[in-house]
């Protein structure tokens, strides 16, 4: 395999006495859909927070395309091409969906030092937000607030926001919480879409969803990888099924 | 989305009686309304400006008077020392009120929420003592303006009249800038920034610089209401910059509407208006005030223009 896509080597962040990461290594190849599954409070969140920026590890180095992003501010990830989504929603509530998504291909566009020309006539913003949006399936709600949108429309604009970037890389912190079996389905449908063509880390609690998109798993467990490997492997692992999947889980 | 909702109509309305106030006030020989429009629509200069931080940038100054302050201060000082020439005044009023901007911004944008507050009125505060102590342009006493500033006769601010309608033009422009402003890319940065600022980091924007930009404009504006209220009242003093008159910036712009681009100058006009009517009827004008503040935050969240709105929808 070519040098890896995201390096990840000895992080480590504690917040107080809770240890949220644990002497964390991790390789994620370029094209790989890399699964992390874990119990709840495992460090899943945190860790997509150290990778995006928004948590500054406590040591350890991350390196992402080449390169040493360990200190860097979360714009210039985003810049250099690791797009993230969050698992509480966080979207611009004020904004039409089309806004919310135009505003991301904006920050990828050069400054925003532009004060005079209507943001909303500018189709080098427009197009490639409404080709994000048509991506998730939400072309037809492009026009709609998105405060007034569904959970599950929440969920599948921050799928297209994080598109929007044109990211080399997809942070996604489950994008399927709180969604319905329906709307799971169409999650798994737009991620199976974006599978070989962008590198994704997945968190995801839907154990169908993950070995069923996964190039690989890794299972954290109080911050700790305790296994990591093909989702055959995974599923074999009796340590795995103590851990985290429980005895009567049927994966 | 209709030109003519209620909304939009009563900014139009407002700018119709800003423009036939003149006539009026000559009609009815009280030119007392020529001053109270006048002075409307440079206090709806600095709240529009405000607007732009508070409203559309989440940043709560309370201590956006100083600009106003300083903006006088330099018409006032540079006509102390005989310098009238409106071109040198007018720019350097910008020009300094942008400075400070700057560098309060650099100092207070470190901050959020009711910290941010806290360091715009502490800034404030000390720019209140700062021209309370400058005894040789009058301290508290401040400093009368003798001279207007001169426009080498292209306009004429000493006449009641024609200086009316300069202040008129330069609201109708801020207006104008700042409606072009929020729809900018720009606007658009700033407006995300307050709806949601660590998305806005996430999604590739190095959110400080927009918000210092959109502090040092906004400090500018309310410089530029400076130097007219300078020639307004021929007269600086400290006053004009302390917290209470940063606090009656905020109350015009909750008052015509946070979340609408021209509220401010509605609210600007009904805050004087009100002023100038309860003044009328008892001393303690305030006691009434206070209780319709309250009324109107309690139960018309978007201000005047937002209350209007509810009806009919609308943007701007
Ligand atoms: N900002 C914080 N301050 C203090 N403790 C924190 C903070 N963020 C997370 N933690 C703690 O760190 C641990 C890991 O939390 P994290 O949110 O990363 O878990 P998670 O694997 O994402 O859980 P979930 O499946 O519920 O989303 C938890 O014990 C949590 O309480
Ligand atoms: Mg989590």
């Amino acid at each position: 395999m070519a040098e890896p896509m995201m390096e990840i080597r000895a992080l480590r962040k504690s917040f107080g006495g809770v240890v949220a990461t644990d002497d964390l290594t991790l390789d994620v190849g370029a094209g790989e859909l890399h699964a992390v599954i874990g119990p709840n409070g495992a460090g899943k969140t945190t860790l997509i927070s150290q990778l995006s920026g928004a948590l500054m590890p406590d040591s350890g180095t991350i390196r992402f395309d080449g390169r040493d992003i360990t200190r860097m501010p979360p714009y210039a990830r985003s810049r250099r091409g690791l797009a993230r989504s969050f698992q509480i929603t966080s979207i611009f509530p004020e904004f039409t969906a089309l806004d919310n998504v135009a505003l991301a291909v904006q920050a990828h566009d050069g400054h925003s030092f532009s004060f005079f020309r209507d943001v909303r006539r500018e189709a080098r913003l427009r197009d490639p937000a409404r080709a994000a949006l048509a991506r998730v399936g939400l072309e037809a709600r492009a026009e709609v607030t998105a405060r007034y949108m569904s959970h599950g429309e929440h969920r599948q604009l921050e799928i297209a926001m994080a598109l929007a970037t044109n990211p080399k890389m997809l942070l996604l912190d489950e994008p399927m919480a709180g969604m319905g079996p329906e709307e799971s389905g169409l999650m798994v449908d737009i991620l199976k879409g974006l599978k070989g063509e962008q590198t994704i880390l997945l968190i995801e609690h839907d154990m169908d969803a993950v070995f069923r998109l996964a190039d690989r798993i890794t299972v954290l467990v109080y911050g700790r990888a305790i296994a990591s490997g093909a989702p055959e492997e995974i599923r074999a692992s009796a340590e795995v099924r103590h851990a985290y999947l429980g005895e009567d889980e049927t994966v | 989305m209709a030109l003519l909702n209620a909304r939009n109509l009563v900014v139009l309305a407002t700018f119709a009686l800003l423009a036939l106030a003149p006539a009026y006030a000559a009609w009815v020989e009280t030119p007392f309304y020529l001053d109270l429009g006048r002075r409307m629509m440079i206090l709806a200069i600095g709240a529009l400006s405000l607007n732009l931080i508070m409203g559309f940038g989440g940043m709560i100054s309370f201590g956006h008077a100083v600009y106003i302050g300083i903006g006088a201060y330099t018409v006032g000082i540079c006509a102390f020392h005989e310098v009238t020439s409106g071109f040198v005044q007018w720019p350097l009023a910008l020009a300094i009120s942008a400075a400070v901007a700057l560098v309060f911004g650099v100092i207070s944008l470190r901050t959020r929420g009711v910290y941010f507050i806290m360091i715009t009125l502490a800034l404030a505060q000390m720019t209140f003592y700062l021209g309370i102590s400058l005894d040789q342009y009058g301290g508290d006493d401040g400093l009368t303006v003798y001279a207007p500033s001169d426009f080498a006769g292209l306009i004429d601010v000493d006449d009641d009249l024609s200086f009316y309608y300069v202040v008129f033009v330069l609201l109708a422009l801020c207006l104008w800038f700042s409606q072009r402003l929020i729809r900018s890319r720009f606007g658009m940065v700033l407006q995300g920034a307050r709806q949601n600022e660590g998305r806005m980091e996430a999604i590739g924007v190095p959110v400080f610089r927009y918000k210092l930009t959109a502090f040092v404009i906004a400090g500018t504006m309310a410089g530029l209401a400076g130097a007219l209220l300078a020639n307004h009242t021929d007269f600086v003093n400290p006053e004009m910059a302390h917290w209470t008159r940063s606090g009656d910036l905020i109350i015009m712009v909750l008052l015509g509407g946070m979340g609408s681009i021209a509220g401010p100058i509605v609210g600007a006009a009904a805050f004087l208006l009100l002023e100038e009517l309860l003044s009328g009827v008892t001393e303690y004008w305030q006691v009434i005030f206070g209780p319709f503040l309250i009324l109107v935050v309690l139960y018309a969240r978007g201000g005047i223009l937002g209350f209007l709105s509810r009806k009919d929808g609308g943007d701007g």
